[in-house]
């Protein structure tokens, strides 16, 4: 295998990584607000893209708008979703809140079927089908944009985190939820905001694939175990690991393609998954809620 | 006696548990201004249950908890904290991997910017330490750091009443005598303190008052002076037999 050819799957490989690496984000969020895996997250992934699809085609906005009001919504959809049934269980039950979320995934992708049909709906490219040469190899416009909404997104929150009273209220919730309470934080607001970041995250991967992909109702799932083998990949810990991991995952798959077949693309994150299950086969699905210094 | 200090704290008939486990059965408690009231008990009489139902952590399933005169009972322990209740938790519970800086800043989150920064100047002149270790983790301090660390983060929060959950638990005296000496100052500047203590004899040595507790009610009641004179106090909790004045 030549040179270029070896960078054209990278450049494959970094495309969907970023995608696996916005839903991870997601994943990991919500993990270190409530401590458990929100299984709706490929939903969020699948209502970017739909949404999006309904605002520019059904509504008839301009692709920008169209594509920011798909992400809006689909965070109102995350928030919505956390106050109307995940702040219903007032103990925060682990298990219980899991099986909500798998509740949920399917309540989501039925009404996407309903309400949108179940055919695979289009969505043009960004800024038109051009291609850029990249050492040989060729690199899409959308693929650019992909992977500069990705770094934007990180980089937003990476600052959110960081730089920001919201974000050290959030760090704080996840290191000691009972310690955050008595310094006067309001955990469960927290845990709404994380619902709408994870969905808004989720969402900009579905809106940015579109186009080169359509969507459909039933997407979410399998970009949601890409998007969690990223995230344990990672080690669910913190936001850089879930990126980390999404590339890493991106980038398996895509050698995968070059030195084996294109037919086990999608076994390389199960086969992650297990390989980190077999490793750390307790502490994936819940955490111990007592944490000390 | 002329002007009776004011109540900060009044709880009463307070009931409270984990689940279907009751442990505290009709408390009944005060703290006035300016006090420094102390809760003795053996382990697991249910001292840090009631520290943490006053704040919110455990609900009440009964009776009243009053503080300035206003009933929070049900209150939350976010609410708790804006109505001037700060709690020092058994355990310390600081943000291990974020900054000391990070942890005092948290601290005061129901604060603005300004009296955060006044707030900042008060703890760090109290325990200097701190300034010191600034931007080192709170996980990467001392026992004896973290502990002050943890009094300071609640200090952020400008409580009218501090409540502090065993202290001096694993410290080595020369520290435990700064974090006492840190107390002493509080309270000479008005802080009203409530202290539960696992050491009955070092904490009555600094409280006005105390209560000693037993199986999940109060079972005794008096001025501090009195209840380390008490016979059954020396026996059961202060460790009589051992000799006296051994302790510091
Ligand atoms: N989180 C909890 N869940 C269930 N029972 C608890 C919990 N915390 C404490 N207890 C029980 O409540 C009782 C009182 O505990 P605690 O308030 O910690 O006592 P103390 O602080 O006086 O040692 C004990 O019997 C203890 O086992
Ligand atoms: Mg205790």
């Amino acid at each position: 295998m030549g040179g270029t050819e070896l960078l054209q799957f990278v450049l494959a490989g970094l495309k969907n990584g970023s995608i696996y690496a916005l839903v991870a984000l997601g994943f990991t969020l919500i993990y270190a607000a409530t401590g458990v895996i929100n299984f709706a997250q490929g939903e969020f992934y699948m209502l970017g893209g739909m949404l999006s699809v309904w605002a520019y085609a059904d509504l008839g906005l301009p692709l920008p708008l169209a594509g920011l009001v798909g992400v809006m919504a689909t965070a109102a959809v995350g928030g919505v979703f956390e106050l109307g049934a995940i702040r219903q269980r007032k103990d925060g039950d682990p298990l219980a809140l899991i099986v909500i979320t798998v509740g949920g995934s399917m309540v989501l992708s039925s009404m996407a079927r309903h309400l949108f049909g179940p055919n695979e709906r289009p969505l043009p490219l960004f800024s038109g089908g051009g291609s850029v040469s990249v050492f040989g190899a060729v690199l899409e416009v959308q693929t650019i944009w992909i992977l500069g909404l990705t770094a934007l997104a990180v980089v937003g929150l990476w600052y959110l985190y960081n730089r920001t009273g919201l974000g050290r209220a959030m760090r704080a919730c996840a290191v000691n939820r009972d310690a955050a309470r008595i310094v006067g934080i309001d955990t469960r607001l927290m845990v709404t905001v994380s619902f709408l970041l994870a969905a808004a995250l989720g969402a900009l991967a579905g809106l940015a694939v579109t186009p080169l992909t359509q969507t459909a109702f039933d997407v979410g799932p399998t970009v949601g175990i890409k998007g969690f083998a990223a995230a344990i990949l990672g080690g669910l810990g913190n936001p850089i690991a879930a990126v980390v991991g999404g590339l890493v995952l991106g980038m398996l798959e895509s050698v995968s393609i070059a030195f084996i077949s294109s037919t086990y693309k999608d076994a390389i994150a199960l086969i992650v998954l297990l390989g980190v299950l077999f490793v750390r086969p307790q502490g994936i699905l819940g955490r111990s809620r007592r944490e000390k210094v | 006696m002329s002007s009776e200090p004011k109540t900060v704290l009044s709880v009463e008939g307070l009931h409270a548990g984990y689940g279907r486990v009751a442990v505290l059965r009709g408390i009944d408690m005060r703290v006035a201004e300016g006090e420094l009231v102390t809760l003795i008990g053996a382990n697991g009489a249910g001292k840090s249950t009631l520290l943490k139902a006053l704040v919110g952590l455990v609900p009440p399933s009964g009776g009243t908890i009053r503080f300035l005169g206003n009933d929070i009972t049900r209150l939350r322990p976010e609410r708790a904290v804006r109505a001037g209740l700060a709690l020092v938790p058994e355990g310390r519970m600081l943000f291990g991997p974020m900054s000391v800086e990070e942890n005092l800043e948290l601290g005061g989150h129901v604060r603005d910017r300004a009296d955060t920064a006044e707030s900042l100047e008060r703890v760090f002149d109290l325990f200097p330490v701190l300034e010191e270790r600034r931007l080192q983790t709170a996980a990467t301090l001392s026992g004896g750091e973290q502990q002050m660390l943890a009094v300071a983060r609640a200090l952020m929060a400008r409580p009218r009443l501090l409540l502090l959950d065993e202290p001096s638990l694993g410290l080595a005296p020369k520290v435990i005598k700064e974090i006492f000496a840190a107390l002493e100052k509080l309270k000479a500047e008005g802080l009203t303190i409530l202290l539960v203590e696992q050491d009955a004899r070092l904490a009555l040595k600094h409280a006005d008052r105390g209560y000693v507790m037993r199986t999940g009610s109060i079972a005794l009641a008096g001025a501090a002076a009195d209840l380390l004179a008490d016979d059954d106090v020396r026996l059961i909790y202060l460790g009589a037999w051992h000799g006296e004045g051994e302790n510091t």
